[in-house]
């Protein structure tokens, strides 16, 4: 039993003894079966091996129908057996819990990129804490490339064009191999990581000393920069849905159809928006494709799954004038023909905001200014 | 059959009666290069392809020793990453497509088809010289592709790398496996139509001998599964060369179609491959067990059984692909499914040897390593087919430890058995039997050397088309590499002494294994058209075990 | 196929009926292979079409529906030619199966031409994806120009696909004409006949497939 041990990779995550279990019960089988096997040819030819000098004498034995029944129901059953067990490993894969921590991976030839929701990218590393899950949203940024990481025995393919999931929850600090396992041209075995399993709080500390905005902060400024606010605005002269709380709901088309808005989702509506058009709109939304690679889509989606009510951003335009200065401006500022204006005749001036004001997004960190 | 079984006579025995000195047989019928280049003997054409095959296995068994070379240190110091990748894909296609489809259906079942039945020739003679004629063209293109720069996107070819990134000669390695695939579907539309319409007389569905069974049913896979993949490779290459996204998601194409599309011809591909291997193994076992098979209408309906299911459980390759949930259930429980048949007759194999007269010649020895072979590495497809399971030991070196205990320690092994058991028929010459046994003892033990570590190196997590590794990996690497050295030495032997047979060889009668089958009741090479008189068959294919009660009825006729 | 006149019977078989029987299902079986190259690519097409119906749509307007369909009343007439041919051959009138084998490969040479003539007009009206393709042109809302070369591409290779064995047929049938001014065939041997009949009903057989898949899948203001 420890001998087989020694040569299973760690353990590293809640599913990976699970996965173990299976295998050492299908080694133990295999072998019983195979040894059985083995056993009876091995005896029959030897037991029956004709004698030198005997001449054959065989009985003309045709079959036994009751034995072929047997021993093809018996298998059967086992192997169905097996299914329902191999299955339910499957499905605890196949739905991450909700409350999982999510980050994001885009492999391409040959290395992977991994961006933290709160900012933090690497290349090559993956830094997740021990004992919480987390949520892997993959893509690929131009053939099938693989992540596989052997401890945690997950993987999942990476396919360009789209997102795919892939949880694990691990078990144990450490650093654990990631390798690409889809051929993928030249250095395809040279496409290799680690993942970097932390203690909770160093975790945090890690986290927090980056040098960037989070996914979402910097999702925000390519909505602002690309001009989306202009049509997703929460005011009567939006042409387009707001997008707060929008992930994760049901969306209801026109056409008839629903779906619901995931990442592939939020994906498609940006590169091919006339898709999936929303019931009730009018299908005037240009594509964006060519304009927005891989890492820019991961942000904007992180931050359009960020908005809660009442927080999508603001328009310069539509920005509330603040209260009029009760001192007035430098005469060299007013415009030609104005007397100087005093507090009760001069019109409110509009003072342009230096930065439009907004809430922080959910779940960000405010940033402590450069460091 | 004829009702007559010849004594029993150990192979020291004296020389059997001298046959006519003007005995001519399909070899000396004609001579000169014409007589075999335009042959329509379903015999000669069987030879040629016997010569172009046993050359594509050493180009692409060459092509191993390279990636086992290279896989001795983990930093791949032999070749360059490229020219790794240009090796396994080498590997795979010829293997694949140049080697295990096509060998035994058109080597073995060429030869024996015909004679097994009863009939003169195959249905379509020369449909089956173009076959061959075909089949060459697709070598020789993939050969060129191959000593000309190579083609590196594996033998699975998968969007978007092989239509898009790939650098390397792709549509001709395409077109070259298209012109294989042609060939493959000649020879089995040429045997369905052969074992409908040329049976003896007598000869019932169920007096068939199981080789022709599992011919059959290989046949109606190649037929139904080959076109599949002509048509998907037909369209990657008109993606590569226009420059569309059939397959490209960048396009709007779809890489998984691909992938549904290459394994839904692929997957019963497998079954190609082996379902002949077992038809062998069927004749071997009884043969040198003096028995019927046990279940002889079991065996024949799981062959049918296993040819039909493998057109189910295409998906199972793609558990981790990206495709729902749902559709990996049901292709898991199909994937079980057709594990029976295949456990059926493994059974039925071993129960064949109960009560037997068994003696170990050469084809018996490997038709025993296959069982054990190939029931291990089965096995360990109950493993792939765990969904839970497989997502951690997909297109890792388990799988490859697991095809290729199924391909190498079974379909090759059979292929040895079935070579060694008809040797005397094809050729009229005796191998040397301890030169056989040697190989066959040599060829099982450095095949095990070779795989069973693979099995460790992929749970532990090496991946598949590694040109370097971890080093940790190093030590079952080695070992590896060590057996197939001696693989190599296995697989050498056969080459030299079945040649040697050829010059040196004792001469075989007609029947130096007493074994019941018409091809037996025919000289040893065969003339030109088989049978001097039309066989007429009167009972099944395996009556060992009637006493040969009419001595001295004639052997060829009734 | 064999020389004139000369016993047709080969060696392998037992009667020339054996023989006929033979040949016939191997046609047969080779025609299931077709079925299955032929339906590899449609099944390829249906998830496009699934996926991106209104591109498609708006690109099956675009074909040229007129010679699709002078094509298809073509391409049923030579089926019935090439019956008629199958039928005189069985009957021994030498020279109405000459007549019949000449006017199927003529009507399948005829579809080749009106074929070309499409290609053409589709290369004018920049629907080659690769060579003549606009993707301005597709500006309607909900089609992609990619998309509707996805189904251009569909197009060109079922439609070429079925020129090859229609090409491949138009010779055997030219062939077989010629056999039979030679007298070749007759009541007692027109295997030849009936078999590459088969392949010439099965390759109309496609083509009635490939019209309504490719031509009429869009709504059409006007039909020509």
């Amino acid at each position: 039993m420890f001998a087989q041990m020694s040569f299973l990779p760690e353990q590293a995550s809640a599913v990976a003894g699970k996965v173990d279990a299976l295998f050492l019960f299908l080694l133990a089988l295999t072998g019983a079966v195979a040894l059985g096997v083995t056993v009876l040819i091995i005896g029959f030819a030897i037991r029956y091996r004709r004698r030198p000098g005997a001449e054959p004498a065989t009985p003309r034995i045709m079959g036994s129908t009751w034995m072929e029944v047997l021993w093809s129901t018996v298998p059967m059953v086992i192997f169905v057996g097996i299914f329902v067990w191999g299955a339910q490993i499957y499905l605890t894969m196949a739905q991450p819990p909700d409350d999982a921590l999510e980050i994001y991976v885009v492999g391409k030839q040959w290395m992977w990129k991994i961006q933290h929701p709160q900012g933090q990218r690497e290349i090559n590393e993956l830094h997740v804490p021990l004992g919480r899950p987390v949520k892997l949203t993959l893509t690929s940024e131009d053939v099938i490339h693989d992540f596989f990481v052997p401890a945690f025995r997950t993987k999942i393919d990476v396919l360009p064009g789209r997102y795919e999931h892939v949880w694990f929850q691990p078990t144990k600090t450490g650093r654990y191999r990631i390798y690409c396992a889809q051929y993928c041209g030249t250095n395809h075995s040279g496409m290799k990581g680690y993942v970097d399993v932390m203690e909770p709080a160093d975790f945090d500390a890690w986290l927090n000393n980056r040098a960037e905005g989070s996914l979402a902060l910097e999702g925000r400024k390519l909505f602002l920069k690309l001009q989306c606010i202009t049509c997703h605005s929460a005011n009567s002269r939006a042409k387009a849905p707001v997008l707060e709380n929008l992930y994760g709901q049901m969306v209801s088309l026109r056409g008839g159809q629903a779906v619901l808005a995931d990442d592939n989702y939020l994906r498609e509506s940006i590169l091919a928006p006339q898709a999936k058009v929303v019931l009730g709109w009018e299908p005037i939304m240009p594509t964006f494709q060519g304009q927005l690679d891989e890492e820019d889509l991961i942000k904007l989606i992180a931050f359009i799954k960020s908005l809660g009510p009442g927080q999508t951003p603001v328009r310069t335009e539509d920005a509330e004038p603040p209260i009029a200065p009760s001192i007035p401006t430098s005469p060299l500022l007013l415009p030609p023909g104005n007397a100087l204006p005093n507090s009760e005749s001069s019109p409110t001036i509009r003072q342009t905001p230096a930065v439009p004001s907004y809430t922080l997004p959910r779940g960000a960190v405010e940033k402590a200014g450069p460091p | 059959m004829s009702s007559v079984i010849a004594p029993y006579r150990p192979q020291s025995a004296p020389e059997p009666a001298p046959v006519s000195q003007l005995d001519v047989n399909y070899l000396n019928a004609s001579y000169g290069v014409k007589s075999w280049l335009l042959t329509t003997d379903h015999k000669r054409i069987a030879l040629l392809y016997l010569v172009s095959l046993s050359l594509m296995f050493i180009i692409g068994g060459l092509a191993a020793t390279l990636i086992r070379l290279n896989l001795l240190t983990p930093t791949g110091s032999l070749v360059t990453a490229d020219t790794y990748n240009k090796l396994f894909s080498a590997h795979g296609i010829i293997m694949v497509f140049f080697f295990l489809v096509p060998v035994v259906p058109s080597v073995l079942g060429n030869f024996c088809l015909p004679l097994m039945i009863g009939a003169r020739d195959l249905a379509f003679p020369r449909l089956n010289l173009a076959s061959w004629y075909v089949y060459m063209t697709g070598a020789a293109l993939i050969l060129w592709v191959i000593f000309s720069g190579g083609v590196d996107t594996g033998w699975t070819f998968y969007t978007p790398f092989s239509s898009k990134a790939s650098h390397t000669d792709v549509v001709p390695a395409l077109v070259a496996i298209v012109f294989a695939g042609f060939s493959s579907i000649f020879t089995g539309l040429n045997f369905i139509v052969s074992v409908h319409r040329l049976r003896a007389p007598g000869m019932t569905w169920f007096r068939l001998p199981l080789f022709v069974w599992s011919l059959y049913a290989t046949s109606v896979i190649m037929l139904l599964a080959t076109p599949v993949l002509a048509a998907v490779l037909i369209l990657v290459g008109v993606e590569r060369l226009w420059g569309i996204g059939i397959f490209d998601p960048a396009l709007d194409g779809d890489p998984l179609l691909f992938q549904h599309l290459f394994w839904f011809y692929s997957h019963p591909a497998v079954y190609i491959m082996i379902l002949p291997g077992m038809g062998i193994i069927s004749e071997v076992i009884t043969c040198f067990s003096r028995k019927n098979i046990f279940g002889y209408k079991f065996v024949a309906f799981a062959s049918v059984g296993i040819a039909v299911l493998s057109f189910l459980v295409w998906a199972h390759h793609m558990f981790v692909a990206g495709q729902s949930a749902y559709s990996a259930l049901i292709f898991s429980l199909l994937s079980y499914l057709v594990g029976v048949p295949s456990a059926i007759k493994v059974f039925n194999w071993t129960a064949t040897l109960y009560k037997g007269s068994v003696t170990f010649h050469t084809p018996m020895l490997f038709a025993l390593g296959f069982i054990g072979l190939f029931t291990f590495g089965g096995l360990t497809g109950l493993m792939l087919a765990a969904l839970g399971l497989n997502v951690h030991v997909h297109d890792t070196y388990f799988v490859i430890a697991h095809f290729h205990f199924i391909m190498v320690g079974g379909m090759v092994m059979a292929y040895m058995a079935g070579l060694h058991y008809w040797w005397p028929k094809i050729t009229g010459r005796l191998y040397p039997e301890m030169w056989g046994r040697v190989a066959a003892m040599i060829i099982f033990i450095g095949f095990i050397l070779t795989f069973i570590p693979q099995f460790v190196l992929g749970y532990q997590g090496m991946v598949r088309r590694s040109h370097v590794y971890d080093p940790q990996f190093q030590v079952l690497n080695v070992l590896s590499t060590a057996g197939a050295s001696i693989l190599a030495v296995g697989y050498a032997l056969p080459l030299t002494y079945l040649i040697y047979s050829l010059f040196r060889g004792k001469k075989a009668g007609p029947n130096p294994w007493s074994a019941t089958g018409l091809e037996w009741q025919t000289p040893s090479p065969p003339p030109t058209h088989n049978f001097a008189v039309q066989p007429v068959v009167d009972c099944g294919p395996y009556e060992y075990s009637l006493q040969s009660a009419e001595l001295g009825a004639d052997v060829h006729g009734n | 196929m064999a020389t004139r006149n000369a016993s047709v019977r080969w060696h392998h078989f037992d009667s020339l009926q054996h023989q006929q029987e033979s040949t016939t299902l191997g046609m047969w079986v080779f025609l299931a292979t077709e079925v299955l190259v032929f339906g590899a690519i449609f099944t390829g097409y249906t998830v496009y079409r699934v996926a991106y119906t209104p591109s498609f749509e708006a690109a099956s307007r675009q074909l040229n529906l007129l010679i699709g369909g002078i094509n298809t009343i073509v391409l049923l007439t030579s089926s019935l030619t090439m019956a008629l041919s199958v039928q005189a051959a069985k009957s021994g009138q030498r020279r109405k199966l000459v007549r019949c084998l000449g006017l199927t490969a003529l009507m399948g040479i005829a579809f080749l031409g009106l074929k070309a003539v499409e290609y053409y007009g589709d290369y004018r009206d920049k629907l080659v994806p690769g060579l003549s393709f606009d993707p301005v042109q597709w500006t309607a809302p909900d089609v992609h120009p990619s998309q509707v070369q996805l189904f251009l591409i569909f197009y060109y290779c079922l439609t070429g696909l079925h020129a090859v064995h229609l090409t491949i047929g138009i010779v055997i049938i030219a062939i077989l004409a010629w056999m039979a001014r030679r007298n070749v065939f007759s009541p007692h041997y027109y295997a030849p006949v009936e078999i590459w009949g088969l392949y010439w009903h099965f390759v109309d057989l496609i083509w009635i497939f490939l019209l309504p898949l490719l031509y009429l899948i869009g709504t059409r203001d006007r039909w020509l």
